[in-house]
């Protein structure tokens, strides 16, 4: 393996890179004292790090060679986790392990973790509605945030001014982000590919100006402050029981979610979206009414960001049009887009390096968009279905799929 | 059954169709012949309401059916096989064929209709497994054509099912759809430029030039007639 072309090929790479970083690495002009610093150690490391990044990279390539030739000779190349769900016996331990570790979370863990936890939970949610949308029905949607902040300003603004409570505002919320969706569905039906995505882009700018600019409406940059916290009527909470409670909350509607997107999934409206993304030609031959099929994606969709949105607002218990610029919007496409479209357990996932791990690696927020773009990079080269790639389940009848014995159900 | 009484379809200012009439009887194969841009697509996509004529009417099985959209138009028994056999690519054969049936809720009818169409192309019945968009042209064909059986229509509209394949692929696809219309008594109107294949497997044909139907016969005169022999047949 390490003969001597592949040390030699390294070799020029590192060369090539300790030339191109030459200048900002090792020439260091103090303008003060009129004197250049050469850092000649500087480009040493450069050097050593990307001789041996570059057999890195190598040997990352050709696995992924073997890897899709495996493909091509019959064998599908799953996934860790693809493994792991088909594997009764390591899938349901592993799904009580983790059952656990949720419930116990919050009474192990600082509250600095929980509420990190919670912020991470709903970017869950955010993807998952947002999946809906994008990995599903194919539409790609960049003004997702404008759902978010419907949600967020329907509860803020009707408990302002109607003092309406939080559980009556969830539903509420959720409803006016769906109406919402319909809105924007409507113009954009005839859209598709990047004329779509620059519409939506559009639309989740008006709704956040709208925000900004509106200040007898929405009381402008300064936001709305003051916003009560989830609670159970009758019960005093502290703020940590609070912190706490919202969690389990939280928690619950993650799993409430991802229960009605499974089931959207393999139902008849989750075939429409399905064949809606893979030919709109096609699509309309086989009798699906198109536009119901796009409207209730878009709905359907919005629906989940106008929950996160309420719950968002409770937790925070102040808002402003701040929270919601179109990096929120990118950063909820990133977590689908990384984690795999079309997937539930992509998008856990995705949130979870997405969000969890720029929180706990605070120390190097500097380089967060940096490694953010490697990141993204990495995949596309390796894994460009994303971490956990989009699996369905596919049905076949009995008996004529005689080719196979067992009845399978991938 | 179906009958196309004086329709003019318009795509923007461009009158692609004028005053076209066409009838089409039960268990009939019609085919509808003609260059490229004749209209020949458009006529089809005015039945299916992809693109609905301006004026005129379009009455199937005493319904006029110019008005609705298309997914309705599916509802009522007319399944298009739409040119260039848009196929489903990520999905596997036996879910594009799932997709056919997508207005269908009779179980044991859709398990029927799917050994039927395995026993038609047993080809696809070995393919069950694989991307759609992993076919060779002429699976991907039959794929389509499958795919709309699995609809029941009692009218199947086919659009250029020879687009694109070689000739021993195309002679058994129309070997193949003329089985269907034997066996089912399924009505067929097919769109075709090889006029040949297509007057041979027909029963009457209708020959469009500019948008307007220029003759009409049944397939035997259409394929001794002079002005078509020169024309399309290139005789």
């Amino acid at each position: 393996m390490l003969t001597f072309t592949e040390i030699k090929r390294s070799f020029l790479v590192s060369v090539w890179f300790m030339f191109l970083t030459f200048p900002i690495m090792v020439i260091r002009v103090n303008t003060i004292e009129n004197v250049v610093i050469w850092r000649w150690k500087n480009m040493l490391f450069v050097g050593a790090g990307s001789f041996v990044l570059s057999f890195v990279w190598r040997f990352l390539m050709r696995r992924k060679e073997v890897g899709s030739k495996d493909a091509e000779a019959g064998g599908t190349s799953k996934s860790i986790f693809q493994r792991f769900m088909e594997e009764k016996r390591l899938y349901y331990p592993a799904l009580g392990a983790i059952s656990v570790i949720v419930v116990l979370f919050p009474l192990v863990f600082s509250m600095y973790q929980v509420n990190i936890m919670i912020s991470g939970l709903t970017y869950v949610m955010l993807g998952l509605g947002l999946n809906i949308v994008i990995g599903l029905a194919g539409l790609l949607d960049l003004g997702y945030v404008a759902f978010y902040a419907v949600g967020a300003y329907a509860y803020a603004l009707l408990n302002y001014h109607f003092g309406v409570s939080f559980w009556i505002a969830l539903p509420i919320g959720a409803g006016l982000a769906a109406l919402f969706g319909i809105i924007l569905g409507f113009p954009v039906l005839r859209l598709r590919g990047d004329y779509l995505a620059i519409v939506t882009l559009g639309f989740g700018e008006i709704i956040r100006l709208i925000l900004e600019n509106w200040n007898e409406f929405s009381f402008g940059p300064s936001g709305i402050a003051n916003i009560p916290r989830p609670a159970i009527p009758g019960i005093e909470f502290t703020l940590h029981q609070n912190t706490i409670f919202i969690y389990y909350l939280v928690v619950l509607l993650v799993v409430f979610t991802i229960f009605v997107v499974n089931r959207l999934q393999d139902s008849r409206i989750g075939r429409a979206w399905i064949a809606l993304r893979e030919d709109e030609v096609a699509c309309q031959a086989m009798g699906i009414d198109k536009t119901k099929t796009k409207l209730t994606a878009f709905a359907l969709g919005a629906t989940w960001a106008g929950m996160a949105g309420v719950v968002f607002a409770g937790k925070t218990t102040f808002i402003n049009p701040a929270s919601f610029t179109i990096w929120e919007s990118v950063m909820i496409l990133c977590i689908v887009v990384l984690g795999g479209m079309g997937s539930i357990l992509g998008v856990v996932v995705g949130a979870g390096f997405l969000i969890l791990i720029p929180e706990y690696f605070r120390a190097f927020s500097e380089y967060r968009m940096l490694a953010f773009g490697a990141a993204l990079i990495l995949m596309m080269v390796f894994r460009p279905g994303g971490i956990v790639s989009g699996m369905r389940k596919t049905y076949q009848f009995e008996g004529i799929e005689n080719g196979e014995a067992s009845d399978k159900k991938a | 059954m179906l009958k196309i009484d004086h329709i003019n379809t318009f795509y923007g200012n461009i009158h692609a169709l004028r005053d076209v009439s066409i009838e089409v009887a039960e268990g009939e194969i019609i085919t509808l012949i003609g260059a490229n841009g004749a209209g020949k697509t458009t006529t089809l996509m005015s039945i299916s309401g992809i693109a609905p004529p301006r004026n005129g009417e379009i009455v199937f099985e005493g319904k006029p059916i110019h008005h609705l959209p298309p997914h309705e138009i599916v509802e009522l028994g007319i399944s298009q096989v739409p040119e260039g056999r848009h196929i489903f690519p990520y999905l596997s054969v036996s879910e594009n064929l799932d997709m056919g049936s997508f207005l269908r809720k009779d179980t044991a009818g859709i398990r029927k209709d799917l050994e039927y169409v395995y026993e038609l192309f047993p080809i696809l019945a070995e393919r069950r497994n694989q991307a759609g968009g992993t076919l060779s042209g002429g699976e991907q064909q039959m794929l389509a054509i499958s795919r709309s059986i699995m609809a029941r229509p009692r009218l199947l509209l086919l659009d250029e099912p020879s687009l694109g394949l070689a000739p021993i692929v195309v002679k058994k696809i129309f070997e193949i759809i003329a089985k269907i219309n034997e066996e089912n008594r399924t009505t067929i109107f097919l769109v075709e430029q090889n006029a040949n294949l297509a007057l041979k497997v027909a029963h009457r044909g209708y020959v469009m030039e500019n948008g307007i139907i220029s003759m009409t016969d049944s397939a035997a005169n259409l394929l001794a007639n002079d002005d078509v022999q020169k024309a399309y047949l290139g005789i």
